[in-house]
Parts: C-alpha cells; sequence; structure tokens
C-alpha cells in the first residue's frame, strides 16, 4: 500500500473548462479519502489525475514519494472501479478477475489462487463461469471490486461504485466496503455526490466545488465546523438552516441580527464590523420546539422520517425559505399550526455574508 | 370490426412479404439466368428461353477449365483479394484505433486527408501509378495490384473502423489500461474481441471491393498469367464470336467465393450494420 500526494495540481480542458484548480492532497498509508461534491465539481477529475487517465496541466502527482506525473497509468499499479464497473463483456468472470494478473506474467497456478481468494473474500465463487451479462447489478459490482483487489494494487480509485445500486444494496455494500478497507489496511480514494456514504466512509473527506477543495477533513469536523457556508450546506442531512443576516451593536455588544434570530456573538465574533452582513447557521436538529420559544412560524410541511420528523416552518420576513426543524417522532404538530422555537445558541454558526467563510 | 378493416388489415399484412418477394426476385433473377445460361448447351442459347431448362451440359465449365485455364485468374484474383483484405484489415485496424482513441495534434485534418485520398476517381489516377508502378518495375506483379487496392481498401476500412472503435465504452479500455496493459495490449487483448462484427463487415466489403476491381487490374497486369477474374472474363471475347456460355459459366464461378464468403460471415455483418442502432 502507498500514499499518494496531489502538489499544486491543476488540470485545464482544451475548452477552457477549469476542472481542478492548484490542488494539494496528502493521502496516507492506509487512508480512505472521499472526495464529496456535486456533479461537475471536479471530483472524477481528481481520480482520473491519480489514476494517470488524464494528465494535469500544472503541478505534480506522487506516489510514495516518487513523481509519477508522466508515468503512464498502466505502469502506476493502482487499481480503479469504475461507475459503469467496465467488465469486460466477451471475458467470464473468471477471466476478468484474472486479466489484471495474466498481463503482468503472474504464473497461472499463483493467478488461480489468487483469483479463489478475492471470490471468496467477496462471495462470488459460483460465477466464476459466468459472463457479465448474466450478473445482476450488485454482483456485477462485486466483479468490478473483485478485479480490483486480485491485483494488491499500491492504492484503489474508487468512481461512484455504488450509485448504480438500489438503496438497499448500496448501504449494504457501502458497510462491506468500509469492512474490506479495514481488512485489506488499503489505501482508497473514493469520489461520490452522496454526502451521507462520505461521511460514513471516509477517514477524510474533502469537499470539492469548481475544482477546488473547500474543506477537507475527517467527517464530523465537517459537520461540526463547516469552514464556509457551502460545506455547511452540502454536508449534513438535512441541511442545515442558512439565513441572511447582519451585525448590529447593541449596548456595546455586537450581536447577529435575522428575521430569525437576534442573537449576541460570543468572543470571536465581538471583532466584526457594525453593519457587516452574516450568515447565520444552525442545524435542524438543534433547534428546540418549544411554547416559550422566540420565534413563531406556520407549519407547512411535516415529513416524518421514523425516528424522528422534519418539520418546515414558513416565517415571516424570511420568503422564500422554510425553517427546518427535528422534532422527535411522537411530537403533535400538523400542518397549519403556530410553532414557537428557540435556536441552541452554543450551536450557532456564523459566516461572512460575502465570502462565506466562517466567522466563529 | 366491419368487412373494410379486415380487409385493410389483410392487406397490411401482406403487403411487405408480397413486397419483398419482389425485390428479392428481382435481385436474384439475373443470377439465377446467368446460372441456367451457363448450363445450356451452346446452339440453344439463342433460340426461344425458357424458364425451366430442358436440358442441362457442363460443357461450359469444362471448356472454361480446360481450354482456357480459368483457374490462374481465380487464383490471382483470390491471391491479390486475399492479400489486399489482411494488409488492410491488420493495417486499418491499428490506424482506425489511433485514429478513434489516441490524443494527438492534427488527428481531425488526417481523417479528412484519408477520405480526401480515395475522393480521387480511378481513372484519374491510372496513368501516374501506370507510370510509378513501372518505375519500380512492379508492373505485372502481385504487389503491382495489391498496392494500387490498397490506395482505395485502407480509406474504407479506416473510416468504418474508426466509427466503429468510437463506440465502443471508452472505459473499457480504461479498465484495461488500470489492470496493466498496454494499448497495444488493450487493443488487441479488450478492443479486437468486441469489434469482431466491425471487422469482419470492413474485412468483407474490402475483399468484394478488390475481387470486383476491373480498371486498376486491366490497366497494371500485361500477360494471362497476371489476369484477374474480371479481366479474364472480359478478354473472353474473340474478333468474331462472343462465347456466351462460357462468360456466363465464368460469373457464376466468380460469384462462388463471394457468395460464400457473405453467407458464411452474415451473422457478423447484420450484427456490424446495426450494432450502431441498438446500444447493449
Amino acid at each position: 500500500m502507498a500514499s499518494i500526494t496531489l502538489d499544486q495540481v491543476s488540470k485545464t480542458y482544451p475548452n477552457g473548462q477549469t476542472a481542478a484548480r492548484d490542488l494539494t492532497i496528502e493521502i496516507g498509508d492506509g487512508e480512505l479519502l472521499v472526495l464529496v461534491g456535486p456533479s461537475g465539481s471536479g471530483k472524477s477529475t481528481v481520480l482520473r489525475l491519480v489514476a494517470g487517465l488524464e494528465l494535469p496541466t500544472a503541478g505534480r502527482i506522487l506516489i510514495d514519494g516518487r513523481d509519477v506525473t508522466a508515468v503512464p497509468p498502466q505502469r502506476r499499479d493502482l487499481a480503479m472501479v469504475f461507475q459503469s464497473y467496465a467488465l469486460y463483456p466477451h471475458k467470464s468472470v473468471r477471466e476478468n478477475l484474472a486479466f489484471g494478473l495474466r498481463v503482468r506474467r503472474v504464473d497461472a497456478a499463483e493467478i488461480d489462487a489468487r483469483v479463489r481468494l478475492a471470490a471468496a473474500t467477496l462471495g462470488i465463487e459460483a460465477l466464476l463461469d459466468r459472463k457479465p451479462a448474466q450478473l445482476s447489478g450488485g454482483q456485477r459490482q462485486r466483479v468490478a471490486l473483485g478485479r480490483a483487489i486480485v491485483r494488491e494494487p499500491k492504492a484503489f480509485l474508487l468512481d461512484e461504485p455504488l450509485s448504480n445500486l438500489d438503496p438497499l444494496l448500496r448501504v449494504a455494500t457501502r458497510t462491506e466496503l468500509g469492512l474490506l478497507h479495514r481488512r485489506l489496511a488499503a489505501t482508497m480514494v473514493y469520489v461520490t455526490h452522496d454526502q451521507e456514504e462520505a461521511m460514513t466512509l471516509g477517514t477524510r473527506v474533502a469537499v470539492m466545488r469548481n475544482g477546488a477543495i473547500e474543506q477537507i477533513g475527517p467527517a464530523l469536523a465537517l459537520f461540526r465546523r463547516p469552514a464556509n457556508t457551502f460545506v455547511a450546506g452540502f454536508v449534513g442531512s438535512p441541511a442545515m438552516n442558512l439565513w441572511p443576516g447582519a451585525c448590529r451593536r447593541l449596548d456595546g455588544r455586537a450581536r447577529v441580527a435575522s428575521a430569525v434570530c437576534s442573537i449576541d456573538l460570543d468572543e470571536a465574533g465581538q471583532s466584526v464590523p457594525d453593519g457587516a452582513e452574516l450568515v447565520a447557521g444552525v442545524r435542524p436538529h438543534d433547534i428546540d420546539l418549544t411554547s416559550d420559544g422566540d420565534v413563531t412560524g406556520r407549519v407547512e410541511i411535516v415529513e416524518p422520517l421514523g425516528p424522528v420528523t422534519l418539520v418546515h416552518l414558513r416565517v415571516a420576513g424570511l420568503p422564500g425559505e422554510f425553517v427546518r426543524v427535528i422534532v422527535p417522532s411522537d411530537a403533535r404538530i400538523g400542518v397549519d399550526d403556530q410553532a414557537r422555537f428557540r435556536i441552541r445558541r452554543d450551536r450557532l454558526h456564523l459566516f461572512d455574508g460575502r465570502t462565506g467563510r466562517r466567522l466563529n | 370490426m366491419t368487412l373494410g378493416a379486415t380487409a385493410r388489415t389483410t392487406a397490411r399484412r401482406w403487403a411487405r412479404p408480397v413486397a419483398t418477394g419482389l425485390l428479392v426476385a428481382a435481385i436474384l433473377f439475373p443470377l439465377y439466368w446467368a446460372a441456367l445460361s451457363s448450363l445450356t448447351p451452346e446452339n440453344r442459347l439463342f433460340a426461344a428461353p425458357a424458364l425451366v431448362p430442358r436440358e442441362l451440359v457442363l460443357d461450359h465449365y469444362r471448356a472454361l477449365f480446360r481450354e482456357r485455364d480459368f483457374w490462374t485468374p481465380v487464383r490471382n484474383s483470390l491471391v491479390v483479394a486475399g492479400a489486399t483484405t489482411v494488409l488492410s484489415v491488420v493495417l486499418g485496424t491499428v490506424c482506425a484505433y489511433a485514429l478513434a482513441r489516441l490524443r494527438f495534434r492534427g488527428k481531425a485534418v488526417m481523417l479528412a486527408f484519408v477520405l480526401a485520398v480515395s475522393m480521387f476517381p480511378q481513372i484519374s489516377i491510372v496513368s501516374p501509378l501506370y507510370l510509378l508502378l513501372r518505375e519500380l518495375r512492379l508492373l505485372n506483379t502481385y504487389p503491382g495490384l495489391v498496392l494500387p487496392y490498397l490506395t482505395f481498401a485502407m480509406p474504407l476500412t479506416i473510416w468504418l473502423l474508426v466509427g466503429f472503435f468510437r463506440q465502443l465504452p471508452a472505459e473499457l479500455e480504461e479498465a484495461g489500461l488500470m489492470d496493466g496493459a498496454g494499448r497495444l495490449q488493450t487493443l488487441w487483448a479488450i478492443v479486437l474481441p468486441l469489434s469482431w462484427p466491425g471487422i469482419a463487415t470492413t474485412a468483407i466489403l474490402t475483399f468484394l471491393y478488390s475481387w470486383n476491381e476491373f480498371l486498376f487490374a486491366l490497366s497494371f497486369t500485361l500477360g494471362p498469367e497476371r489476369h484477374t477474374v474480371p479481366v479474364a472474363i472480359t478478354l473472353f471475347r474473340g474478333q468474331y464470336q462472343v462465347p456466351w456460355g462460357q462468360i456466363l459459366a465464368a460469373a457464376v464461378v466468380a460469384t462462388a467465393p463471394v457468395a460464400a464468403i457473405v453467407l458464411a460471415a452474415q451473422r457478423r455483418i447484420v450484427a456490424g450494420l446495426t450494432s450502431g442502432a441498438v446500444k447493449g
């Protein structure tokens, strides 16, 4: 297994579109780094740059400290799992798994042993003589994984490997992938647009937008202290409430004032100049519905999620947006009720209104 | 359902088979007529024609192979068309793959150039090619025909195969690269096995072209020992008579290998021609 380093890597396509902007990422040995972001954020490009399927327009890529920027993909000794799986349709499952070893002239007995081991690991021994066309989606996904692990490569690159599975199978396979990562102690780079997948799988998570990394860190760190409004809105489900507001001084103390709340800023916030635009962020489960709450809203939608219920409130002065609140699933609440709520002040996230950067 | 509607449905049901039948008959009748005439004795050929033969004889075929040594042109044609097909498919496959998949400067220009080569009318390049081949001392040799044939076979092969390769999912080849196979190995182990329909189609079209080619073959061969089938048949006619029976027998013999190849590869050709229509 190996470490991977991207050193100030940029990729601009001939049509002028920039898919990666000056990225510097270090992926440690045995780490599972998840690249997450909306479509077009450049996450797949980063994966293809590491694979060698795309060449960077600037910067270097290192594997175990060795510069591989100019090394073609077939000599980087990395394995990739494609979103479409890309199984060889004319080869049986056994031949699909063996191909990478045969190319490397591993001897036949060794190939056979390793194919068996990989097949056993993934529970696909019974499928070895079938062709990909005779497999279900979940089985194809396993074969694609098997083709990667049988080679014992330096690192695994996974491009949305679960996005073609149905939801139930996706969650089950996600767990298995986590187990597999721990068992192989393998370096993995995992691309997804699903923030839940990112949160559950990643040793670290990198949130990408427009070819740049917005924030990188352990999943919970991103969740607890998002570095900007984009990460705040992207990570966590249901999404964080973000309200525009301004800084106002009252008795010499800075407060954030918006249609929904008026809250004293803590020490870190005292340096914000009076009148500055702010964005206040609160997660839906950091708002309590109580009869002595300080703001009132009208219930518009009630979504029972099972363990909890998500309530959408319409609040005067905040047109076009809901205040999302998580309440216990046994809460008695119905559409058109008037509800009072209170924000847990110590859970307030504060962002600069213009740059979107975190302030507290 | 009214009577009119029933009649319409019946008409619709029969329209297609009837149209197909007529078309097939129109195409096959000349062949049938040639085959029939080639088996009719010389003295009856110009008598009142009969759709059903009264007497079949092999005289013309016997004359063809005993008196005229028709084996020589058949062998020449097989060698020339076969060599052209093999060379053009092997070289064309590699060229087409590069043009379809690799990124390099001037690719579009090169593709346009390849097409431009095939745009010259044959008759306009016969004379310069003749002079060129004479200088190279290739007149009246097999390479002297195969090389000119490649000039029109290669553009056809390259354009057909570029189209075919482009519609294969690129991820399959990327998977091959990630598995550690180089470009050529990926081409050999992954792209080619998936491209058989396209390659078979291309090979057959090239073979047909070369087998039927007349102008170059007439111009660049000098004696009967190098004549190909179309040239040999044309030169059957003497000053005072045209041996129709033998000409038609030769035409049947010339059709046989082509028909055999096409029938053998029929399923693959159909797959090749329709493979763009339905994405599997």
